[in-house]
């Protein structure tokens, strides 16, 4: 089999999750064996339905009140039982925190390779992936040998495809056989962000600030701009090692990945390491004064020009057009 | 409290990545550790600094990899261990192989171990996996990405940043943690420190490469994502133009 760990927010497939599903599923074709998934912790009976719209034929269900909430090393444990007892040549997972976390853990258990971060898979003889490196800057084909292939799927590689018409996945419990060890680990508690406001990975806008926005102050107008379209903010790695802004808002290599419908990039140069973590998003608007920054051609739109008067005049039209 | 941090020598790259033949194309890059690697070697000084104790920074790399070593010894890491390899590419497998071969050699010859940080994942090959093999090789629990840390009576409360908030994770130590950028905000050398870091022996180990895969075929640069811009205008009169475009994707609240 094809075995696909699906993660999910209280019995809601996770769209990385889905990604995986369909790449898992051209791999079942390719290589004639069925597609199966693994889904862990509570409402995991209830993702199996939504499953079978991706071609999974069955769905594994861990269920073990032990492990009901998040524990990666027994979550692992049983995704690797699964793969054991069906005889998987392939298990990924999407490379989110957890995805990528957990089939390290698969992959310590078992003594096998894991290649991170793929975005493609050539299912032949020799099996070859293409995966990210450097955040996505890079591209490297690399070659897997070992009777179980695992791997992680870079997010937005792969768009979701349902299948038609959709397949009614048979459903196993699994009682994983666990370790005292596996059990060291396990998400003891949960705290809410404390200022209520759109988190970056599900804004529809993210309004973003780099050096040239100048001083922590700068980041007002921003802020309003972000207020105004219901979005948030978001800031490149030199804002946050200058202590502007807070960690939590950087997006790129080592912060937020995000997929709005539209960025806006002020005062932003368009470093590598920034530009992989907001490339999922539809449209980009670039406002900086150096019409030849590196943004610039990476953008759907741009403004030259002093962030300042751009940002001022476009919240002022704004405000002009609703108040009309 | 003792801590051994392990780090990545890493080229720092900031605009479009160049190929020679088969390697990224390092001759007019600097080298650094990884950022999350650099608050992990922050987090160690301080924890060292707040609890007492010694610290260790460690790497896997060629000869020059001992420069980000003294790095870290002149951010207040006591001591230095450097695997040394001729260059060559190492997997995750073999890496953390060697990692927990030296790690466990140390404990062997009766030094403690209390935490062992990693980066949550290095800046260039970005694995994901070599601290939690380690883990798994030395058996002890592990918390990845890392954000917030409290250590207390012997135990770690580790929380890693969600987007709805935080995740709360609590291990006995010893333990494996890999940290995430934003955990801390690392110092800057000071002049004395840089003096002191020169002036430090580092201890050297040749391990022994055993590759187990993924083995790499080739690299090469993502197909180019020129968006074709277009120039909305110059200064505060290209506001309208802004307002009609974010109108036409949809995203004016109104």
């Amino acid at each position: 089999m094809i075995l696909v760990f699906v993660e999910h927010e209280a019995g809601v497939p996770l769209a990385t999750s889905l990604e995986s599903l369909t790449l898992g599923r051209r791999l079942s074709k390719v290589m004639g064996l069925p597609l199966h998934a693994s889904v862990a912790g509570d409402g995991a009976r209830g993702v199996a339905g939504a499953l079978g719209a991706y071609g999974a034929s069955a769905v594994h269900a861990v269920e073990d009140p032990r492990i009901a909430d998040y524990a990666p090393t027994a979550w692992a444990r049983a995704l690797a039982q699964v793969a054991e007892a069906g005889d998987a040549r392939v298990a990924l997972a999407a490379a989110t925190d957890r995805g990528s976390e957990v089939m390290a853990h698969v992959a310590a258990i078992a003594g096998l390779p894991l290649a991170a971060s793929c975005v493609a898979v050539a299912a032949g003889d020799p099996f070859v992936v293409t995966r990210q490196r450097f955040g996505g800057s890079l591209l490297e084909d690399a070659r897997i040998d070992a009777g179980l292939k695992l791997l992680t799927v870079a997010p937005y590689a792969v768009p979701p495809e349902e299948v038609e018409p959709a397949v009614e996945p048979e459903i196993r419990t699994v009682a994983p056989d666990l370790m005292e060890g596996d059990l060291r680990v396990r998400l003891t508690g949960r705290e809410a962000a404390d200022d209520g406001r759109v988190s970056l990975s599900d804004a529809r806008v993210v309004v973003g600030g780099g050096r040239g926005v100048g001083s922590a102050d700068g980041f007002r107008s921003l802020e309003e701009l972000a207020g105004l379209l219901g979005g948030a903010v978001g800031v490149s790695r030199a804002v946050t090692s200058l202590g502007w802004r807070p960690h939590a808002e950087q997006v790129g290599q080592t912060g937020a990945r995000i997929a709005p419908d539209l960025y806006i990039a002020c005062g932003i140069s368009g470093a590598i390491q920034h530009m992989v973590g907001c490339k999922g998003a539809k449209r980009i608007l670039a406002i900086n004064t150096d019409a030849e920054a590196p943004i610039m051609a990476k953008a759907d739109y741009a403004v030259v020009g002093d962030l300042r008067g751009v940002l001022a005049a476009v919240i002022e039209e704004i405000r002009r057009l609703g108040s009309s | 409290m003792e801590v051994v941090v392990c780090v990545k020598r890493v080229p720092a790259t900031a605009g479009k990545i160049t190929l020679t033949e088969d390697e990224v194309d390092t001759k007019f890059l600097s080298f650094a550790v990884s950022p999350h690697e650099e608050c992990a070697v922050e987090e160690a000084v301080r924890l060292v600094e707040a609890h007492g104790g010694s610290s260790t920074v460690l790497t896997l790399g060629p000869a020059e990899a001992a420069d980000q070593l003294r790095d870290a010894l002149a951010m207040g890491i006591g001591e230095a261990v450097l695997l040394e390899t001729d260059g060559t590419e190492w997997d995750a497998v073999a890496t953390a192989r060697a990692i927990s071969d030296a790690v466990s050699a140390r404990r062997e010859q009766g030094r403690g171990l209390d935490l062992l940080l990693f980066g949550n994942e290095s800046a260039d090959t970005g694995d994901f996996q070599v601290g939690v093999r380690v883990a798994h090789a030395l058996d002890l629990p592990c918390v990845t990405g890392v954000k917030a840390l409290q250590i207390a009576d012997g135990r770690a409360v580790a929380k890693r940043q969600v987007g709805s908030g935080w995740e709360v994770f609590e291990v006995d130590l010893p333990a494996v943690l890999t940290i995430k950028e934003g955990i801390n905000l690392p110092r800057y050398p000071s002049v004395p420190g840089r003096l002191r870091a020169k002036k430090k022996e580092i201890e050297r180990i040749v391990p022994e490469r055993r590759p187990a895969g993924p083995e790499r075929l080739r690299l090469h640069l993502p197909p180019e994502q020129e968006r074709g811009v277009q120039i909305l205008g110059t200064g505060p009169e290209a506001a309208p133009k802004v307002v009609e475009i974010l109108r036409e994707i949809g995203v004016m609240a109104q």
